[in-house]
């Protein structure tokens, strides 16, 4: 498309990314303060992401993108259109053929590769925030290592409900030092985090930061010794491939308390229904 | 005027730049694995790959220190032109360009804040070679371990004692390039 420059952002927007991306991936866990700019989307729709696909994108990339592991979602659609248009990048649906992934809120079944890039919509990249308003003491806070406070959180949780309630957006620490946030993605993915081959970038638009973990690093959910971390989900097989070890959708069904679990992962669903795998409800009317 | 200050920038900058700078992320995710990045014809004493990082990532906003013989009006003349950079002492850099030991002494370069670690230099080191081999790389973004041939050990070993301040290294040869930041713990060949 010659009506935009290469992948919409101008050059000079580009490289100022770029700069905050390699400090992010020299600090791991750490929050680079970026100029973030308008993007022709609102707020919330992950224009972090966005912007910091469009700085790593070059024209021989296959882009999947992703909403709460679904490929044909109004977000994952209109995002993947937008490079489309703005880039002339070749898409895919299927995780294993992509080389940039941009996602919200999961991180895709299929274990990632060397030579791919996963992207983060971030709506609130600090994790201590919900305790800490003021961003000056947050800051104080990372700088200090003080990370008290999301510990009793986290033992409140504990008192209040018998364990850790927090089911996404779980806490984790980066290589012993900074606690992050890994965005929305539910605690049954935190265990992905850590030690994969593909590069992990975490881009905020409205809260303007952008953070990364390069591969291999270690990341570690945090949790207390009598009450270890635990990465949960429903206790279902899904009712269209019936795989059991995959996240889970509840799917409201009637109004008389019907529902279904189907795999958050649409195209890990595909594929193994492809190959023969064939859930309960499968072939059969939902409701 | 030489028509030298005005040629050997990317023919196509969106793309060139875009596809250079894929490949710096790469070795600064993998630090000790070696790259090519080429579309740069710099004057001497730069190279190749040199030119390429530094029209990738300097612009008006990127304060630039040249080392050394690098500081001479070839070099300075073609970095003003295609980068708009200024031209500054060490202490106020965000990116120095120079041979090993003219870019020494490395405590002239801002290592950034305790609350702002991302404020430091990043050094683009011209090494006299780039191979995979001598002292022994480990942290994040290497698996088990990687190899590569570094002027010295002990200044990174103390570069890597300051974190998460601290400074992150570019080293450049003919169009090869490999990256070394902070996190990454250096041990000579044999030590454990």
């Amino acid at each position: 498309m010659s009506e935009y420059n290469f992948a919409y952002l101008d050059e000079q927007t580009k490289r100022m990314i770029r700069r905050a991306i390699l400090k992010g991936l020299a600090i791991p866990g750490y929050q680079v303060p970026f100029a973030s700019r308008e993007m022709p989307m609102p707020y919330g729709w992950g224009t972090g992401g966005v912007q910091v696909s469009a700085a790593v994108m070059t024209p021989d990339d296959r882009f999947k993108v992703i909403d709460q592991g679904a490929d044909d979602t109004t977000n994952a659609v209109s995002i993947r259109t937008f490079f489309e248009r703005t880039a002339g990048v070749a898409t895919t649906t299927t995780t294993s053929d992509a080389t940039v992934i941009q996602t919200r809120h999961r991180i895709p079944e299929e274990p990632l590769s060397e030579g791919q890039i996963l992207v983060y919509q971030v709506p609130i990249p600090e994790p201590l925030r919900f305790l800490e308003p003021r961003e000056s003491e947050t800051r104080k806070m990372h700088s200090l290592e003080e990370y008290g406070l999301m510990h009793v959180k986290l033992y409140e949780d504990i008192s209040r409900h018998g364990h850790i309630a927090t089911s996404y957006d779980y806490p984790v620490k980066v290589e012993g030092r900074y606690v992050m946030d890994p965005s929305p993605i539910p605690k049954f993915d935190n265990p992905k985090l850590g030690n994969v081959a593909a590069i992990q970038l975490f881009g905020a638009g409205r809260e303007q930061r952008i953070y990364a973990l390069p591969p291999y690093t270690q990341v570690v959910s945090l949790d207390f010794e009598d009450h270890p971390f635990e990465a949960s989900k429903p206790d279902h097989p899904c009712v269209m491939c019936g795989a059991e070890n995959s996240y889970l959708d509840e799917v409201i069904t009637d109004d008389t308390g019907g529902r279904m679990f189907v795999c958050s992962d649409t195209d890990f669903c595909e594929a193994r229904q492809a190959a023969g795998h064939i859930g309960t409800m499968n072939g059969k009317d939902a409701a | 005027m030489q028509a030298q200050p005005f040629s050997g920038g990317f023919a196509d900058p969106a793309i060139a730049s875009a596809t250079a700078f894929r490949q710096v992320m790469e070795a600064m995710a993998r630090p000790g694995t070696i790259h090519t990045i080429t579309g740069a014809v710099p004057p001497e004493p730069l190279s190749p790959a040199t030119g390429v990082v530094l029209l990738t990532f300097c612009d008006p906003d990127t304060p630039v220190h040249l080392a050394g013989p690098l500081a001479c009006d070839a070099v300075r003349t073609w970095v003003a032109f295609h980068t708009g950079a200024p031209i500054v002492r060490p202490s106020r850099c965000m990116f120095a360009v120079g041979a090993w030991d003219d870019l020494m002494p490395l405590s002239a370069y801002q290592i950034g804040t305790p609350q702002y670690p991302d404020r430091s230099a990043t050094l683009i080191v011209q090494a006299e070679q780039l191979a995979p081999n001598g002292a022994i790389l480990s942290g994040p973004g290497i698996k088990e371990t990687h190899a590569l041939s570094l002027p010295e050990i002990e200044a990174f070993q103390q570069n890597a004692g300051h974190f998460p301040l601290g400074l992150d290294f570019v080293f450049t040869n003919g169009d090869c390039m490999a990256a070394l930041p902070r996190t990454t713990i250096v041990t000579q060949k044999g030590d454990v």
